[in-house]
């Protein structure tokens, strides 16, 4: 297994995030860059404080940028740079003397080096990255500016001041997290047409973990070099670079499981269950309807895994539905099938939210003694929709199936659930003239 | 840092059923501890426990044991690993020698769940002896041990550097030396994880030296704030372990689905992706590829999916026509898993798990060498789970008779050192044959099975 594949999202999804850059990404690389001209030219004017620390910071700010890491939905993070970053901003002496550089230097040294080490990626022909480094720059910009003009007025460098040193570190920090995730929020909701506050709830869980190693390693070093000197710096990429390996490890595995559960879904399409890429088309249907209701990621990948695996069920027939479409088998046999397919996400045993929303997947969504689970109803009304329209690009299809769909929400298919899938629907053709 | 949850392997054998020689180290290993403790105590008693110690101690104590007691689970469920290596090397630096030993014995009170007291005993003296052995080797590239001031750096990196070896690998060599002599239901994911979390271990051993250099600025506040790093690998660590147990399980749960057709072969693509594996280690294939030989055994068969129901349990003779269409099973296979991101070598694993050494298999015809090593290794396992399980048409065969077969066919279907290893690996680590089929089908009536080599598929000759 490859650690590090390509990262998630439907194949042409991830493609298009690429391809070209939203407006909202363009005004978020335009503000930082201005910013980094606004510092660069300053720092250049009063002249470099402290030459020798900027150097050493900004060498292991190149390097962690080098080693930046992609995380699940076309994340990136780099945590080495990031900590130096941020303990730049933060360090209050190095080797017992006080280090006075102004927050515009601070914003110059890590813009500086950012841009250094994103040279080897563009260089191995991987895209800079450029989205990413402007919003980590803002980050460390905002702590930055809280924090250095701080460090001057309170005289916390001795032992008796370590708590009060320590409240101002984490409050800044916090607070430069925050920004950071509010701006990729904002890139994604725009990027996705996700609604933002659940953008921002997603963002937060998920450099939660990352983001408190990040800042509590900033703060470490801060305080080592205090001691230390910039020997701190050399000596404490050794426990961030463990940190990032096992998160790579981690993305990697996550990356693999999908593309396997994808792959297998297919296992209906060879056995001549289902017509062909129905399994993959039904799954992203689902994610951009579910996407369009408000659920948040772990909500969609789970959605992603019953969508993909909704037919399993129809490899116990001992004869496939002709033509695959369950849509227009009896009732009986669609719950049958529901019901042998959750068996078999029931057995490993890991996937206990798919197999509940892939049992629950032929019911209709009202007159039931309980209501399905929400991802249940967005794959009974895809299903349906992609057994009537399959690969067809046809619009007049889509109609139909879509006013088909319409006439059966009294009780079978849930009127937001058909609302959502008309809006992707559309903006599916108008994407395409 | 690495401990044993234990010598418990799965299915529930405890530490009862240790063996002789299990027992003979594990009392080695304690003795060779307390030796080390009543030795530095009887020099100089005393020597680590002034009343200024005494603080640091329970300090670094809490912190190792903290860690210790919420480690990341492997999935081997055979070892755990946990960053407490950073407190015993503070420890080192702080206290020294004894105080660090000291230190790693607290593991006998973790309270991690499911640890018996031999367990305990076991880990503690593993702990304390990596622990004391670190502070020698710090003292003996001339560490100072006390508090670190200005002055102390950057002298004191190199012989905390060497502590930190030194620990790392007395660590892991103990513990490993007790894997060994326990059974293990499967050796492989531990020795998968091995490099990850010796590196992963000497990137946190650095923490120990922050922590010892923060303690004289903020004394031992500087061990909370460690914490948080600590807890986050911890969390990666665990996470990855996690999504990779899912993983399996969700391939399991997939094959099995594939095998839902006929209740004869239920559990045949995870026999077959054991015995791959056990082969692949048999030889020494390095553990990536025994990774990936797992997998391929797993989905090697999956496209028999393709290929309908009523020719595969058809009893009478094929004709040509359905012969054709079982004969395309691997490469229907390979149109499934062609686009995960594994190793090319698993893919033609699954391509050609068909051929013959011979030259007469399907669906290429390729002989000898021209086979892919992994379709050869998966041949073997393939033909002997389809031998020694139920068909419908006859009892299982015993272990005997089918690795008689085995070597009967040796050189014209299977690579005759691959029969070896597989025999040779059988020996040791024995089979777990499949209980028989519970209900036979209503319209049960195959005579013979594609996997089968006792009773080939008949083909109509048509001219």
């Amino acid at each position: 297994m490859r650690p590090g594949v390509a990262m998630t999202g439907a194949p042409g999804q991830a493609e298009s995030w690429r391809q070209a850059m939203d407006s909202g990404e363009l005004l978020l690389v335009a503000a930082a860059g201005m910013l980094v001209v606004a510092a660069v030219a300053q720092t250049a004017a009063v002249g470099l404080v402290q030459p020798r620390i900027a150097l050493a910071f900004g060498a292991l700010i190149a390097f962690g940028e080098v080693l930046r890491l992609s995380l699940e939905r076309g994340r990136e993070s780099a945590p080495i740079g990031s900590a130096g970053a941020l303990a730049y901003a933060v360090v209050l002496a190095v080797g017992a003397s006080p280090a006075r550089q102004p927050a515009l230097q601070v914003i110059a040294v890590v813009a500086a080096g950012m841009v250094l080490g994103a040279l080897p990626h563009l260089a191995a022909g991987r895209p800079a990255g450029l989205t990413g480094i402007a919003s980590r720059l803002i980050a460390v910009a905002v702590v930055a500016a809280l924090f250095r003009p701080l460090s001057t007025v309170l005289p916390i460098t001795r032992p008796r001041d370590w708590g009060l040193a320590l409240a101002a570190m984490a409050g800044v920090l916090v607070a430069g997290w925050c920004a950071e995730c509010l701006i990729r929020a904002l890139i994604n909701a725009d990027r996705l047409r996700a609604r933002f506050r659940v953008a921002l709830w997603d963002e937060m869980r998920v450099q939660l973990p990352l983001g408190a190693a990040v800042a509590a390693t900033a703060i470490l070093i801060a305080f080592a070099a205090d001691m230390m000197g910039l020997v701190a710096l050399g000596v404490f990429i050794a426990p961030l670079l463990v940190t990032q390996m096992a998160f790579r490890r981690y993305a990697g595995i996550r990356a693999t499981y999908l593309e396997t559960v994808r792959a297998l879904a297919r296992v209906t399409e060879v056995g001549g269950y289902v017509e062909d890429g129905h399994a993959r088309r039904v799954g992203r249907l689902a994610v951009l309807v579910g996407r369009e209701l408000g659920m948040s990621e772990p909500e969609l990948l789970e959605l992603e895994y019953a969508a993909l695996m909704h037919d399993i069920g129809q490899l116990s027939l001992r004869d496939p539905i002709p033509g695959g479409a369950t849509v227009l088998a009896s009732p009986q046999q669609q719950r049958r099938i529901a019901e042998q397919g959750a068996s078999v996400i029931d057995q490993a045993g890991v996937l206990d939210g798919v197999a509940e929303i892939v049992r629950c997947q032929s019911w209709p969504w009202r007159g039931q003694d309980r209501q399905p689970p929400v991802g249940s109803r967005i794959i009974h009304a895809a299903n349906a929709f992609d057994d009537l329209v399959g690969a067809s690009a046809d619009a007049s299809r889509t109609v139909a199936a879509l006013e088909w769909l319409r006439l059966d929400t009294a009780t079978e298919y849930d009127p937001r659930v058909v609302d959502a899938l008309a809006r992707v629907a559309g903006r599916r053709h108008r994407g395409r003239r | 840092m690495m401990t044993g949850t234990g010598h418990r392997a799965r299915g529930g054998r405890g530490a009862s059923r240790l063996s002789a020689a299990a027992w003979l180290y594990m009392a080695a290993v304690v003795a060779a501890a307390l030796a080390v403790l009543g030795q530095a105590m009887g020099a100089d008693p005393g020597l680590d426990f002034r009343v200024g110690q005494a603080w640091p101690i329970l300090v670094l104590a809490l912190l190792f044991l903290i860690c210790d007691s919420a480690p990341a689970t492997l999935a081997s469920r055979q070892s755990a690993w946990s960053p407490s290596s950073s407190a015993t090397l503070a420890a080192v630096v702080l206290i020294g020698p004894v105080g660090a030993l000291v230190v790693g014995a607290t593991s006998l009170l973790s309270v991690r769940r499911g640890l018996d007291l031999t367990q305990r005993v076991f880990n503690a003296s593993m702990y304390g002896l990596s622990a004391y052995a670190a502070g020698e080797a710090y003292l003996a590239l001339g560490g100072h041990v006390g508090h670190p001031g200005h002055g102390s750096f950057p002298g004191i990196i190199g012989p905390f550097a060497a502590a930190a070896v030194v620990h790392v690998f007395i660590n892991h060599g103990l513990l490993w030396g007790m894997l060994m002599l326990v059974p293990a239901a499967e050796p492989g994911p531990l020795h998968r994880h091995m490099p990850l979390l010796f590196l992963a271990d000497l990137g946190y051993a650095t923490l120990g030296l922050l922590i010892a250099a923060l303690w004289t600025v903020g004394g031992a506040f500087a061990a909370v704030l460690v914490l948080v790093p600590l807890f986050v690998a911890r969390w990666a660590i665990g996470q990855f372990a996690a999504q990779e147990q899912a993983y399996a399980a969700t391939m399991a749960a997939l094959c099995q689905a594939v095998e839902t057709k006929d209740c004869y072969t239920r559990g045949h693509s995870e026999r077959v992706s054991r015995g791959s594996a056990m082969i692949a280690r048999e030889v020494g294939m390095r553990s990536s590829r025994v990774e990936a030989i797992r997998y391929a055994g797993m989905l090697h068969d999956v496209g028999k999916l393709g290929v309908p129901t009523t020719i595969l349990q058809k009893s009478g003779a094929l004709t040509e026509e359905e012969f054709a269409a079982i004969q395309l099973h691997p490469m229907r296979g390979l149109a499934i898993v062609r686009e995960i991101g594994f190793l090319d070598e698993a893919l033609a694993g699954i391509m050609h798990h068909h051929e013959r050494i011979d030259g007469r298999g399907y669906p290429m015809g390729l002989a000898g060498d021209e086979i892919p090593e992994f379709a050869r290794v998966i041949a073997v396992a393939d033909a002997f789970d389809a031998m020694t399980s139920n068909r419908s048409y006859r009892g299982a065969r015993s272990i005997g008779d089918a690795v008689a077969d085995l070597r009967k066919w040796s050189g014209t279907q299977f690579d005759p050192a691959l029969v070896d290893a597989f025999v040779a690996a059988l020996r040791r680590e024995g089979w777990e044959q499949p209980r028989p089929a519970a209900v036979p089908p209503a319209d049960g009536t195959a005579a013979q099975d594609h996997d089968d080599p006792t009773a080939p598929l008949r083909v109509v000759e048509s001219w």
